[in-house]
């Protein structure tokens, strides 16, 4: 079982080298001449007049959470598509269960606005 | 250097509680030019706008001091590099209204019909940008293809495509050849069909409306207090077109209507331009159908550059030229404002003369500076990415902001 | 002297390598051709030409913008955080092109046959998301952090709908390996897309937010965000992004071809009488060269006359061997394959230059709340006709 893994770390390695490769390349032939005006951050021709890491809305965090419920869903719902055939009106049954729970706390977020963006 | 910027501007101060304060422009692909919006962002949301201008400050009001009358109208197309026959316009008037000239009738025409075809390279290029800005691509292309053809006729009639400089004091600088009109005529045959392409492209399509509809609403009673002017002010429910309701130019003689909406979002105002554009192709083509015949050129000698021709073969003609070119002509003592409809409001030019061959003051009421003015009014509270629909929406031009 | 068996036997165990080789090392210069397609697409679409310059119809141009990206100076801003700075930009890359590793791109020819083929093809997507992040964090700046974040929480707002959609399919090839999922089209004989036309809709739109396409391209939107999380990158590191995107789209496209259309099967694979369209690629290819050869006649200068003749000689003479009967077996597959993928990218393309693009927050609630909700209707619905279709054919 593991072998078929052999060739997909193999090609990690390979992948990782290209970039890493490149980059040294465009190392060795690129211009290199800073000054402190070129390395400021871009902010469309002006000073950055704060700091970039500020606060920023907590709506990303609600995604984030939504989204780790829901993707460990779906993750969950692959070894029983497969298996979909075999499990029949019993596995049917069971994801009804599973995705109902799901559908309520669903239905209750959007009740309560966490989808919503304004 | 840096640093020093941020010291003259001291009320820019970093944003209090922590809200992210963003400088949108002056280099930024959605601000139309150079103008600065420091914007206090919560997240997405855009809690406070302050827009900064003068990155693009020409000084033209100033220059106009120094320059005889006819060298003002180069300088006037500068101001609004996009509708540059809009402002000869407003400058030859204010300055026939002091001389009390009245132009040829077929000069007036003409100014008409390039004033419409003006309107539509202005609104042109504002759908085009506009829809970029929305991230349709490809809607730019399509308005710069009929745009070019537009440009072709400018550069038939005047040399130029853009910096047209083609209205004189006392008519047009000559008269255009045979050709223009023909091809003026074709081109307003076919471009309605075009207009017609664009709204395939964007006024029913679910994505477009989804992100202009509601969007940056302004009531029409906080767009009169605002000073708010042309196609944003009659998207509104104003209907205050200069060309009917104080027509100039001879306006008054063209059927046309005045396109309005209700609703005042950005929306609305795109539907008002683009019916506008149906409505600049109808006054064209009555232009270019009722163009009556004559001379391009009062009959005012010491104002108005006699021909080549004269000049070679009249004595009185080459000194009216020789006089006219070293010294300008000279403009009875006295104050005017004269208003045009121009693509994107009211301008008006404010002509003080003190009786010689320059003017003594000019100053330029620009419908954009007063309408960017409603931008924070308009877009407070909301997404940066309605900001953007927005900016688009009210159709700035930078070069007429800071002049 | 070895044996054939034994050369045929290396064959088969350096197989995977070699397709490895071929893929890490031609594979950013295809990446470079899908945006002179995009450019040229692009310009087709908009009334112009698109690039003409640089070798005859503009040939040549990728080749030209991989130098100059190359030899470009590297601007790293003093603000930034350098370590994730310097590493951001090499995950998407890392990612996608180990995506590859599992796209069957025939019955043959694939790096690595997974039991989980679409899960990992899916969780290396998910994980080129870092380098996103990462990249807009590190450069401690305005416009990238936005982007940054509008990019990481669409992206796992669509990943979830995607994986509703993808779940769907599985369901109906009862499978997560990826060669098996075709074999399983090949044998019921109809491509997943007429089960799954809703999973296969999801699927496009989702496919489409989580490479950041437009009407999608929130993160990027360059009238609102500049260049998003890429603002503060340049050069080869700029490139490197761009790189992940474009494989990413390919991934995402091959995953489509390969969930709905059939993957390397050619139309009606199982029709006796349509076997003629085995000829299809030797016949397109020969047009195609046919089709150079044509343009050659035009060209205005004698090096892209030459250039051009080549070419079509060249993808001539590639067609023409596609017309032998033993290489057919071997080629008909990647031919479809990578015809499946140009199209649907063509696809891609297609929405890009016609639609407008979306708000963000309307984007966010198209994925929320329409598109998870549709995917999970779909699901059970795809369970209820299985369980159907099952019911109907043991009771006959």
């Amino acid at each position: 079982m593991a072998h078929e893994y052999i060739p997909i770390f193999i090609f990690l390695a390979v992948a990782g080298a290209f970039p890493i490769v490149t980059l040294i390349a465009a190392k060795l032939v690129r211009p290199e001449s800073p000054f402190k005006e070129k390395l400021l951050p871009y902010e469309c021709g002006i000073d950055p007049v704060s700091d970039a890491r500020g606060r920023y809305t907590v709506r990303f965090y609600i995604v984030a959470i939504l989204f780790v419920l829901f993707d460990v869903e779906t993750v969950f719902l692959f070894p029983w598509a497969v298996r979909f055939r075999q499990l029949g009106m019993f596995g049917l049954a069971e994801m009804v269960v599973f995705l109902a729970l799901l559908i309520v706390g669903y239905i209750w977020v959007w009740k309560k606005g966490a989808l919503e963006w304004i | 250097m840096a640093t020093t910027l941020v010291s003259q501007h001291a009320h820019l101060e970093p944003a209090a509680g922590g809200l992210l304060t963003l400088s949108l422009g002056p280099q930024h692909p959605s601000t139309h030019g150079v103008l600065r919006l420091m914007l206090e962002m919560d997240g997405e949301n855009v809690v406070s706008i302050k827009p900064e201008i003068g990155f693009l400050h020409t000084g033209i009001e100033k220059s106009a001091e120094s320059k005889t009358y006819h060298q003002v109208i180069t300088l006037t197309d500068r101001i609004d590099y996009l509708c540059p026959m809009t402002n000869n316009l407003a400058f030859v008037l204010a300055t026939e209204k002091l001389l009390a000239l009245e132009p040829p009738p077929r000069a007036m025409y003409l100014r008409i019909l390039l004033n419409e075809l003006t309107r539509l390279n202005s609104h042109l290029v504002w759908l085009g940008t506009h829809a970029l800005d929305l991230g349709a691509v490809t809607m730019m292309l399509y308005c710069f293809r009929e745009r070019e053809e537009i440009l072709k006729l400018f550069e038939a009639v005047s040399g130029q495509r853009m910096m047209t400089s083609y209205f004189r004091v006392g008519g047009v600088s000559i008269e255009p050849p045979l050709p223009f009109y023909e091809r003026a005529k074709r081109f307003l045959g076919y471009f309605p069909d075009r207009v017609d392409e664009y709204e395939t492209l964007l006024t029913k399509n679910r994505i477009w409306l989804d992100r202009t509809k509601g969007i940056a609403a302004m009531s029409a009673k906080d767009a009169i207090a605002w000073g708010v002017s042309g196609p944003t002010l009659r998207a509104s429910g104003v209907a205050l077109d200069l060309r009917k309701t104080n027509p100039y130019a001879g306006y008054d003689k063209f059927e046309f209507d005045v396109p309005t909406r209700t609703e005042g979002d950005v929306y609305a105002r795109y539907l008002v331009r683009v019916a506008e554009m149906r409505e600049s192709v109808k006054i064209a083509k009555q232009a270019l159908e009722g163009m009556p015949e004559g001379p391009v050129k009062a009959n005012a000698p010491h104002i108005v550059m006699p021909d080549r021709e004269r000049m070679k073969t009249e004595m009185e003609a080459l000194i009216y030229h020789f006089k006219i070119v070293t010294e300008g002509f000279r403009v009875p003592a006295g104050e005017v404002f004269q208003a045009i409809e121009s693509p994107r409001g009211i301008m008006g030019y404010y002509i003080v003369s003190d009786g010689t061959s320059h003017p003594m003051r000019m100053h330029v009421r620009t419908p954009s500076f007063v309408n960017l003015q409603a931008l924070p009014k308009m877009c407070e509270g909301r997404l940066i990415s309605d900001l953007v629909a927005c900016i688009g929406s009210i159709d700035i031009v930078l070069g007429e902001i800071d002049r | 002297m070895p044996s054939t068996a034994q050369i045929l036997d290396w064959l088969t165990i350096a197989k995977p390598y070699i397709i490895m080789g071929l893929v890490v090392a031609v594979w950013p210069l295809v990446s470079g051709y899908i945006v002179l397609m995009e450019r040229k697409v692009m310009a087709d679409m908009q009334v112009r030409l698109g690039p003409m310059r640089v070798g005859p119809h503009g040939l040549l141009q990728p080749i030209a913008d991989a130098l100059k990206l190359l030899i470009k100076e590297d601007i790293i801003p003093a603000r930034v955080d350098k370590w994730v700075f310097w590493f951001a930009p090499v995950i998407p890359v890392l990612t996608a092109l180990t995506a590859f590793a599992v796209l069957p791109f025939s019955q043959r020819y694939f790096v690595a046959e997974l039991n989980v083929g679409v899960i990992f093809i899916l969780a290396m997507t998910s994980i080129g998301v870092l380098g996103i992040m990462l990249g807009g964090w590190a450069s401690n700046s305005s416009y990238p952090l936005l982007g940054a974040l509008r990019s990481t929480a669409q992206l796992v707002s669509y990943e979830v709908a995607m994986g509703f959609a993808v779940v769907a399919a599985v369901m109906v090839a009862g499978s997560l390996d990826m060669v098996n999922i075709v074999k399983h089209q090949q044998a019921s004989g109809v491509w997943f897309i007429f089960y799954q036309p809703i999973g296969f809709f999801i699927y496009l739109v989702a496919a489409m937010a989580e490479t950041n396409r437009a009407p999608f391209d929130m993160p990027e939107a360059e009238s609102e965000l500049v260049a998003g999380f890429m603002t503060e990158y340049s050069g080869f590191r700029w490139a490197l992004y761009f790189l992940a995107e474009y494989s990413n789209i390919f991934v995402v496209c091959s995953i489509a071809t390969t969930l709905f259309f059939g993957g390397w099967l050619r139309p009606f694979p199982n029709v006796a009488w349509l076997n003629f369209l085995d000829w299809a690629p030797a016949v397109m290819l020969v047009g195609v060269g046919a089709g150079c050869l044509y343009l050659a006649g035009k060209q205005l200068s004698a090096a892209n006359k030459i250039g051009m003749g080549v070419l079509g000689a060249a993808i001539i003479a590639v067609g023409l061997a596609f017309g032998v009967p033993m290489v057919i077996d071997y080629v008909s597959g990647p031919f479809w394959f990578l015809f499946k993928v140009a199209v649907m990218i063509y696809m891609f393309m297609w929405a890009r230059f016609t639609f407008p693009r979306y708000r963000y927050d309307q984007l966010m609630q198209l994925g929320w709340k329409w598109m998870i909700p549709l995917g999970m209707a779909n699901l059970l619905v795809t369970g209820v006709l299985i369980l159907v279709k099952m019911q109907y054919w043991s009771a006959k």
